[in-house]
Parts: C-alpha cells; sequence; structure tokens
C-alpha cells in the first residue's frame, strides 16, 4: 500500500530550485534512502515532504492511514541541543506534542508510551540521565524514540549518523533495521552513506536537484548511477 | 538589623520597588532559560540599550516614559529575532549596531534638550526611587501573563527550546513563541530597566538560567531553580543596597555572580 506519492514535485527557496520534478511513492513497510551529493536537495525535499515548503509545482499526497498515524521526524541535530539540560524523558515526551492541546503536564499514558519507546531502542534505563551526558549515538537513539512518539509506524529522517563515530553508526542502522524488519516501521532516510546503507534499505532515491534515479536497490547496484556512487567496492 | 529591614519597609517606594522587583525577576528568569538556550542571551542587552534611548527621548520632549518606550523595544525585539533567521547581516553584529545607535541617540537628544539630569543617569544604572503605580500595575499584569504563558504552554516552550524543527513538524508554530517571547522579553527589561539600570537589566536574564544550569540537569529543574535562585538574589541584593547604601541595580548583579561562581566551583568539585 502507498503511503506516500509525489508526482512531478519541485520545492526551492526564492526563486532558485532546490529539487526538480521528482516522482516517487513510497509503501508500507519500505526503507527508503533519498541519496546524493551535498548541496543536492536532499534535505529540502524532505523539508517539502513535511510540509515546512510549499511545493512549487506537482502534487504530493500522503495516504489516509498516513494522515492518521503521523509521521515521526528525526531533524539533523544542532548545536545547541548537544549540551542542553533536560532528562531523556522530557526530550522523549516532547515527541507526544501533536496529539494534546494546551494540557499543562502529560498525561500517564503518555509517559507510557515514552517509556515504551525508549524500550525499543534499548535506552529505558537511562531515563532519568541528563541528555547532554549522553554519547552522541544514545543521543541519536534518544531522538528516535522521541520521533516513534509521534507515529505509529513511518520514520523521516535527516541525515542521522552526522558527527557519529563507525561503530555509533553501526548500531544506529541497526536499530533502524529491527524497527524495519520486525516492527514494519516505514523508513524515509536521507543520507549520503550509501556504502552502508546498500544492506539495510529496500529503495533508492538519488537526487541532484533532478531525480537521477528510484527503485529498488538490486536495481540501484545495476544502475549506472547507482555503480558510480556506490564506487570502489562493485568494480 | 531587623529593626533596619523592619523601617525599610515603612517606606512605600521600598515596597513598590519589592512588588516591581520580585515580579520583574521572576519573569526574566523564567524568559533568561530559553534566551540563554537558544544563544540570545545578547538581545537582552541589545534590547536594554534601545529602551535606554527611547527612554531619553521621551523624557527630554516630556512624554511619559513607559507607553513610548514600551513600543519601541517591543519592534527592536522583533527586528533582532528577524535578522537571526535572515543570514544577510549577522545577528551579534546587529545587536552591537543597534544598542550603540539608540545609546547615541538617547544621549544626543538628552544633550541638546534638559541636559544629564538626574533621570537619565538613573536610568543607566538604575534607581529604587523610579518605581511608582503604573509600574506595579504593569508588572502586576506582565507577571501573571508570564506565569500562565509557561503553566499552558510550558511543554510546548520547552519543544521550540530544544528543537525548532521538530517543533514545527508536532505542528507548533515556531514563529508564534519567537514573537511571544521576544514581546515579554522586551516588556520585562522596559519595567526592570528603571529600577536595574541599561547597563545591568541583561544579568537579571542570564545569571539565574546559568546558575541553575550547574546545579541541575532536567529542564524542568532549570526553570524552577532559575526563577527561585531570581527572586532571592533580587531580595537579598535589594536588602544589602538599602542596609549599606550601595546602588541596587550593581548590588542585585554582585549578589548575582557570587552565586553563579559559588555553584560553578561546586561543580567542578562534583565533577572532579
Amino acid at each position: 500500500m502507498d503511503v506516500l506519492t509525489c508526482d512531478h514535485i519541485s520545492f526551492g527557496y526564492e526563486n532558485q530550485i532546490a529539487v526538480d520534478q521528482v516522482s516517487f511513492s513510497l509503501k508500507q513497510g519500505d526503507f527508503l534512502c533519498i541519496v546524493g551529493k551535498n548541496g543536492s536537495g536532499k534535505s529540502t525535499l524532505l523539508k517539502g515532504i513535511l510540509g515546512f515548503l510549499k511545493p512549487i509545482h506537482g502534487e504530493m499526497n500522503f495516504s489516509e492511514e498516513a494522515k492518521e498515524h503521523g509521521v515521526g521526524y528525526l531533524p539533523q541535530q544542532t548545536a545547541v541541543q548537544k549540551n542542553f539540560p533536560a532528562t531523556v524523558m522530557e526530550v522523549v515526551l516532547s515527541g507526544c506534542l501533536k496529539e494534546r492541546g494546551h494540557k499543562p503536564f502529560y498525561s500517564k499514558k503518555e509517559k507510557q508510551k515514552a517509556i515504551y519507546n525508549l524500550k525499543r531502542i534499548g535506552m529505558a534505563s537511562k531515563r532519568r540521565m541528563c541528555y547532554c551526558d549522553l554519547s552522541g549515538g544514545q543521543q541519536q537513539r534518544v531522538l528516535i524514540a522521541r520521533a516513534l512518539c509521534a507515529t505509529k509506524d513511518i520514520l523521516m529522517l535527516d541525515e542521522p549518523t552526522t558527527g557519529l563515530d563507525p561503530k555509533a553508526t553501526m548500531e544506529l542502522y541497526r536499530i533502524l533495521e529491527y524497527l524495519n524488519k520486525e516492527e514494519h516501521v516505514t523508513i524515509l532516510m536521507v543520507s549520503h552513506d550509501i556504502q552502508n546503507l546498500i544492506s539495510y534499505a529496500t529503495h533508492i532515491l538519488h537526487m541532484n536537484q533532478k531525480m537521477k534515479f528510484f527503485g529498488t536497490i538490486e536495481q540501484y547496484k545495476k544502475s549506472e548511477v547507482g555503480k558510480e556512487f556506490i564506487g570502489g567496492g562493485q568494480i | 538589623m531587623i529593626q533596619m529591614i523592619g523601617k525599610m519597609f515603612s517606606y512605600p517606594f521600598i515596597i513598590h520597588a519589592f512588588i516591581v522587583g520580585i515580579l520583574v525577576s521572576l519573569c526574566a528568569a523564567l524568559l533568561g532559560v530559553s534566551l540563554v538556550l537558544k544563544r540570545f542571551s545578547m538581545i537582552g542587552d541589545g534590547l536594554s540599550h534601545v529602551s535606554f534611548g527611547a527612554l531619553s527621548v521621551a523624557v527630554a520632549f516630556g512624554w511619559a516614559p513607559l507607553p513610548v518606550s514600551i513600543p519601541i523595544v517591543v519592534l527592536a525585539a522583533f527586528f533582532l529575532l528577524r535578522i537571526t533567521d535572515n543570514a544577510k547581516m549577522k545577528s551579534d553584529a546587529a545587536i552591537a549596531v543597534l544598542s550603540s545607535s539608540s545609546l547615541a541617540i538617547g544621549i544626543t537628544v538628552t544633550a541638546l534638550t534638559t541636559g544629564m539630569n538626574t533621570d537619565v543617569s538613573s536610568y543607566m544604572f538604575g534607581s529604587i526611587l523610579a518605581m511608582d503605580t503604573t509600574d506595579v500595575i504593569i508588572s502586576v499584569i506582565l507577571s501573571i501573563i508570564v506565569l500562565l504563558l509557561y503553566f499552558f504552554c510550558y511543554n510546548k516552550i520547552f519543544a521550540v527550546t530544544f528543537d525548532e524543527s521538530f517543533a514545527q513538524a508536532s505542528g507548533v508554530s515556531v514563529n508564534f513563541y519567537r514573537m511571544v517571547i521576544a514581546v515579554f522579553t522586551a516588556v520585562t527589561i522596559v519595567l526592570g530597566m528603571r529600577m536595574m539600570g541599561a547597563m545591568l537589566i541583561s544579568s537579571l536574564i542570564i545569571f539565574p538560567a546559568l546558575t541553575s544550569m550547574r546545579m541541575v540537569k532536567s529542564f524542568r529543574g532549570v526553570v524552577i531553580c532559575s526563577a527561585v535562585l531570581s527572586v532571592l538574589n533580587f531580595c537579598i541584593g535589594l536588602i544589602l543596597s538599602f542596609l549599606y547604601a550601595t546602588p541596587t541595580g550593581a548590588s542585585i548583579v554582585i549578589i548575582n555572580l557570587i552565586v553563579f561562581l559559588i555553584a560553578s566551583v561546586i561543580q567542578k568539585i562534583r565533577g572532579v
């Protein structure tokens, strides 16, 4: 079932087109990676999908089910966050923000949801720690738990491995793999780490302003763009 | 000493100063947590200079000071926050330009009209005598609004402070909260400035937040701790300034500094 379909969609900033006529579809249970060089419009496309930018051209549709389940978003980390004085629990709970009105405190149900999502990523025991005392990889896992609080089964991640060491990166991929394979969470991820992602992703969208390639990972490995971008290992 | 404190509260101006001071320090501390964490600390400093310029112009032309300066400072706050979005001029440069220009305008207008009188110098370094009934009413209203805002929007303020992109994706209007914080900061500064002084008011915003961040490690803890510290430091500073006839604003800042240093030392010792 299609969760999201984009038809010749374009996004940009102030007369400058960053994403030019991209068409693709995201199905339930897919692990789609948007790859491309720096400045190729990957992050802009994600921001457009999330509704931060208005499309200049084309159409984009979420399925009714997807609208109901919500999308969990993991933005690029900012410098402000690294030393932020907040407990892990406070950060994860802020993922529940979407469904609530102006009630001042979080309910018991929301707290249970936060703990459940912390368990899914193996961080429940650290919920009283300060976010600022965690390692970079642990911080990203906490942010994934926060994103999971905002959705039933769709995650969108923007360069989640930036600044992580190789070990933390692999750990993060294993968690995403677990969520995707075992819990059937649909994942859309922007990244340039194609070498590692080949073993986890099911679909690839290769961008360079325009869409260079969209298809399954097997097709991508055989395609010209794919061979060139994956590089050394395949030759 | 207890007699002295008893005597102190027999003066109506001291009671005014206490009410306004406690409420303004409370608001400044709450707003300060978000401003410091979002790296907007210098906005308070810039706005206090703008406020000084606006007040001196108002005094020079014989206008009522608060109705003139509050809108001007609110406008300046909008302007400074917009600049942060827009990369053509960096925000630290914009703040420096704005604060020195408004200081210059204020001083020049004053020199040309009334001359440097006590009013203007009290705006610069603060005066305990400056609080009248209007200030008391405005600060009571302001602090009630800020407290209600914090109570009902606490979770959204946390989300916006921690991660604007995620908050936006959750349907929180990030711009609205930015604007709200800017407006309240502006009003807090105008109110507090006449007691604390244009040169010293920004410390009321920054110190309590910085000190609490050295003592507590949860957002809720930091917010509560800075509110308590801010009010406490204000009261101690005001009483000491009365007892030893020291300048009020400066005494409060020095108390804040001492508490901050103690907290830093304790953190160092605990950390090692």
